[in-house]
């Protein structure tokens, strides 16, 4: 008698909700495409189970002032058009990037202190140059945040980018922003499955409809981490199949900025020989932190290296495949 | 799946012959059920019984030795889907594949390379787990000798590569009794390939080109011919697919109890890859996604230390972070006005800080606050390093009596409580640190003063 043996499904309530970003022109924007992610009704690339209607995406990480501090490695891949945003986000294009990631760097207070008038000008161009939709960081100082997304938002109003970092304690003012100019918000929360969930509600609460919130769990680099991010989006995910509304928007990771910290991407002296060339090693490091994390659920992957984004979409194509 | 007393009683003969010590059969069967018992204890049990109750004790997914002596591995014996519901218990064995129509220099490299590979990471020596040698030449008597080389060099688990099964046999005999993994038994060669297993004693790793369905018929068949030690190979023709298979062997073995797919499996990312790095991204797939034994195409210790990394985060248990004792740790030779730094007891913070502490070359004082293996931020979230726990640990650990000055340097994400901290600790100055640990180094060199 032969065994059989039947395809083992499993039964889910609900998926991750789609988010848009980009507003077209005949959605009131100037963006060439739009990008919906986001959708999945099973777990990462489990074909044989549910729809998935939405391929992950990278977002390439540009900034506004030169990444002095940036690992040799990645200013060698970029050369010169570090200098120049317009310039590093037209490669970034070139590159294949779904969606630019600009950060306002230049606003924080050891970086230039820009203010919002000044960042303004940066969002208005970065938006001329490019027509790909945009993600747009703030320094990450809540008070610089607030300050200068608020104006981002304004002069970005109608093209429906995403905006972060939304925290627990300092989100008011970058939803408010969203909400006046048709923006996406990003919600960040500290590896921890109960606050993601809060600052979502919280967000929801002020008006934000659901399908303009991502939410960013907060990433863990491979070795500083990474096990904690993953089980926190693997926990997320199955509370959004399971019919949990207020875990089903896509996830984004921060995967370069938290990649390229590990001592194994920036230190290239005094490490051990067995971690071997240090030329490919933070990109290996940037690579699988971004392919645990997308077999996790990871749908938005904000990236830096151009050959960490290559290898990334090698793996998407052959996980969606 | 475990029974319970009632379901275990039912299979007993229910005389109460008071023989296996007990007074009852129901007492027996609570005794075994909570494994405070033996079934051989009861002389009367039936063949039939014995088989259920043996059955329905083992594990869902069969425990598989690789490999004899100290190195030897094991793999299988997972309880969960997901990390988070309990943990991973038996990490993969990570090897790296030779063959046969290699030079014989070629092939000690490769052996030595991977032998001596060996990697310290949060207080944790890691290190790959063997050599699989494949008979890529279909002679038998070289892969025979191809495996004596090998075996000559290093007693690392093998995992052995042909279907022939004649070769095989020579190889087997050239390996000794080192239990290595045989691949493997297909539709074609299978009976042949479970007779070596068992006059070897040795593991056997298991093909079906026909999927899932064609993998349980062999496995079915070969366990019937005695052989139980087993290892799928799950592979499909893609990534996408063999991830599917992957995640679907586990799920009949744990969601179904379905004893035929119950093993361990192996996986050879180098198939759906077609260069070294997409082979390394493939295997870090596989290493997350329940692969018990992955085999390598290549050595590269730049692809390597990321993917012993990797396995070694995923097989952390999420229940107990590795953790340091709190305590006061020197580095150089500090004395009274050496600086004074404190973080959490998290393993990787506190191998992380220390080891640029060391890299400065500074004598300095670090003190580990009992933060329960959390990290700086969220022990702080955590409350579980707040300004009251920091104060304590300064006050009990007698670090007053050792320095000469009253400065203690906070990390830096948590530079908004210095002020907290300088409340509860009166007569004290807190600095506040790098946030980072790779800038302790300039900051103990440029910054740092007890004044």
């Amino acid at each position: 008698m032969p065994v059989t043996v039947q395809t083992p499904v499993e039964k889910w309530n609900g998926a991750v909700r789609e988010v848009t970003l980009g507003a077209t022109k005949a959605d009131g924007g100037t963006r060439g495409r739009t990008v919906t992610v986001g959708g999945s009704a099973t777990l990462p690339f489990l074909h044989f189970e549910g729809a998935i209607p939405n391929r992950p995406v990278i977002a390439i990480q540009v900034q506004d002032i030169d990444p002095l501090d940036w690992s040799p490695t990645l200013r060698s891949a970029w050369g010169d058009v570090t200098k120049d945003v317009l310039k590093w986000a037209a490669k970034a294009v070139d590159l294949g990037a779904d969606i630019i990631a600009l950060n306002l760097r230049s606003a924080h207070p050891d970086s230039g202190n820009r203010g919002p008038e000044e960042i303004a000008e940066t969002v208005k161009s970065v938006l001329g140059a490019v027509d790909l939709p945009l993600i747009i960081y703030g320094p990450g100082v809540p008070e610089k945040d607030n300050e200068v997304l608020v104006r981002a938002a304004e002069v970005a109003a109608g093209e429906r980018v995403a905006i972060g970092l939304c925290e627990q304690n300092n989100y008011r003012t970058i939803v408010a922003a969203c909400l006046a100019n048709g923006h996406v918000a990003i919600a960040r929360a500290p590896i921890d499955v109960n606050i993601q969930k809060q600052i979502n509600i919280l967000m929801s609460d002020m008006g934000l409809p659901l399908d303009r919130i991502l939410m960013d769990p907060t990433t863990g680099a491979l070795g500083y981490g990474l096990e904690y991010s993953f089980s926190v989006m693997e926990r997320l995910r199955l509370s959004a199949l399971q019919g949990d509304g207020m875990t089903q928007m896509p996830t984004i990771c921060t995967i370069g900025d938290e990649a390229w910290r590990a001592k194994e991407a920036k230190v290239s002296q005094g490490v051990p020989e067995v971690w071997g060339d240090f030329a490919k090693r933070g990109v290996v490091w940037e690579t699988i932190t971004a392919t645990t994390l997308l077999n996790a659920g990871a749908d938005i992957l904000v990236l830096r290296h151009p050959q960490a984004v290559e290898n990334v979409r090698k793996a998407i194509d052959q996980l969606i495949a | 799946m475990a029974l319970s007393g009632l379901e275990i009683y039912k299979l007993l003969p229910k005389t109460n012959c008071k023989e296996c010590g007990q007074p009852t059969c129901l007492a027996f069967a609570m005794k075994l059920a909570a494994k405070g018992a033996e079934l051989s204890a009861c002389p009367h049990v039936s063949e039939e019984s014995k088989a259920a109750l043996e059955s329905a004790g083992a594990p869902p997914i069969r425990l598989v030795a690789i490999g004899s002596g100290d190195q030897k591995f094991e793999v299988g014996n997972e309880t969960v889907m997901y990390r988070h519901e309990k943990t991973f218990y038996h990490q993969p064995g990570i090897l790296v594949r030779v063959k046969d129509t290699q030079a014989a220099d070629a092939v000690v490299v490769t052996v030595q390379q991977v032998q001596n590979y060996s990697v310290e990471r949060v207080g944790i020596n890691i290190t790959l787990n063997g050599i699989a040698v494949e008979n890529a030449s279909g002679n038998a008597q070289t892969f025979a000798k191809c495996v004596e080389l090998v075996r000559s060099k290093t007693d690392m688990p093998l995992v052995l590569m042909s279907q022939d099964p004649a070769a095989m046999e020579a190889a087997l005999a050239a390996a000794g009794d080192s239990q290595p993994l045989i691949y493997s038994a297909t539709a074609e060669n299978w009976e042949a390939m479970a007779g070596l297993a068992k006059k070897f004693k040795a593991p056997l790793a298991v093909y079906a080109a026909d999927g899932l369905g064609g993998l349980a018929n062999l496995t079915d068949q070969i366990t019937k011919a005695g052989v139980a030690d087993l290892v799928l190979d799950p592979s499909a023709a893609n990534v996408n697919s063999t991830l599917a298979s992957l995640v679907q062997v586990r799920r009949h073995a744990l969601r179904k109890n379905f004893r035929p797919l119950g093993y361990p499996v192996i996986t050879f990312p180098s198939r759906l890859a077609s260069t070294t790095e997409e082979e390394t991204v493939i295997a870090a797939q596989h290493i997350a996604r329940y692969s018990g034994v992955v085999v390598l195409d290549n050595f590269d210790p730049t692809l390597i230390y990321p993917l012993l990394t990797l396995r070694q985060n995923i097989y952390t248990d999420p229940q107990k972070p590795i953790q340091v004792k709190p305590d006061i740790y020197t580095f150089g030779d500090p004395g009274d006005k050496s600086p004074l730094l404190i973080t959490t007891n998290f393993s990787l913070t506190y191998f992380t800080v220390a080891g640029e502490i060391e890299a400065s070359g500074i004598p300095t004082w670090l003190l580990i606050a009992d933060s329960e293996g959390m990290s700086v931020l969220t022990a702080w979230a955590a409350g579980k390093f707040d300004a009251e726990k920091i104060a304590k640990t300064v006050k009990t650990s007698g670090i007053a009596d050792k320095i000469g000055h009253r400065k203690l340097v906070l990390p830096g994400f948590v530079a908004g409580m210095s002020g907290e901290v300088e409340e509860e600790l009166p007569g004290w100055k807190i600095a506040v640190g790098p946030r980072e640990a790779v800038d302790i180094s300039p900051y103990l060199k440029g910054v740092w003063s007890p004044d």
